[in-house]
């Protein structure tokens, strides 16, 4: 039988991939990829308790983090590309303009 | 049983593919199993009986982001980041307290477990009777308006974010 349990630890496990991906890769695409995944895994926590506990807030705030990730991909998004027009890499180890 | 079988397959895709998300090489190709990824958390949400929720993550995931980071990649060269090194150098340490994080975490769940079980869903008559869309509507619509207003002042936000990002400079301007 599937338990809330199953879920959590999915979400988990994918929260824990994206953090590596973030953490790791010097691609500036990938890291946005790795956000996405951090995000999808908060939205199975949420519907997994919103299931558990037959309450539907969980789904609506589901939907909250989807605009947001929305919001994020656009403006993120944004940035790489004028990064790239600026200095034409997407290695964020060349990035330095602000570092002190 | 059914039930089981299809969240251990809709699971094992997501999570293979998460990991080939941040291990290859090629962007485009990312991208794709980023794809297979979004896809497999939706039939996750599906087997969670959040049927609207399934809906919007196709739609607005694969559909939306998924082709706007395509898009960008199409954009930008992939070709230089593929020769240059992969990973950061402090790679051994961002595994090493990931792997802590997620032990951390199991072994919390493990022993809460007993408190996430399943009771026999019991739905309300009415609860059955309306379906999913409805009832996230409904709440979405009364007890979370102020929220969903401000969703849409932020996706505003971002859209002019984005357009003043990604704009040529004027001549005016420089």
């Amino acid at each position: 039988m599937v338990t809330t349990f199953h879920y959590l630890l999915l979400s988990a496990a994918l929260f824990t991939i994206g953090i590596i991906g973030v953490l790791t890769r010097r691609n500036i695409m990938i890291i946005l990829m790795s956000i996405e995944l951090m995000m999808n895994a908060v939205n199975i926590n949420l519907i997994a308790f919103s299931d558990r506990l037959q309450q539907v807030t969980g789904q609506v705030f589901a939907v909250f983090v989807i605009t947001v990730a929305a919001a994020e991909a656009a403006v993120g998004l944004g940035i790489v590309i004028a990064m790239f027009k600026n200095k034409e890499t997407m290695n964020i180890n060349e990035i330095d303009l602000m570092k002190w | 049983m059914l039930e089981l079988v299809l969240f251990y397959i809709f699971a094992a895709i997501a999570v293979v593919s998460a990991i080939l998300v941040i291990t290859q090489r090629n962007v485009v190709h990312s991208a794709a199993f980023l794809g297979a990824t979004l896809f497999a958390v939706a039939g996750i949400f599906l087997t969670l009986h959040a049927e609207f929720l399934a809906g919007v993550q196709v739609i607005v995931y694969v559909g939306g982001i998924l082709v706007l980071f395509v898009f960008v990649i199409m954009l930008i060269s992939v070709e230089r980041a593929e020769h240059e090194r992969q990973y950061n150098r402090q790679w051994t340490v961002a595994l090493v307290t990931s792997g802590m994080l997620i032990a951390e975490i199991a072994y919390g769940l493990y022993r809460g477990k007993d408190s996430f079980v399943l009771p026999p869903a019991v739905v309300p008559p009415a609860v059955a009777a309306t379906g999913n869309s409805e009832l996230v509507a409904t709440a979405l619509y009364t007890s979370y308006l102020l929220p969903f207003e401000i969703a849409s002042i932020l996706l505003l936000v971002a859209i002019v974010g984005a357009v003043v990002l990604a704009k040529k400079r004027t001549a005016a301007e420089e």
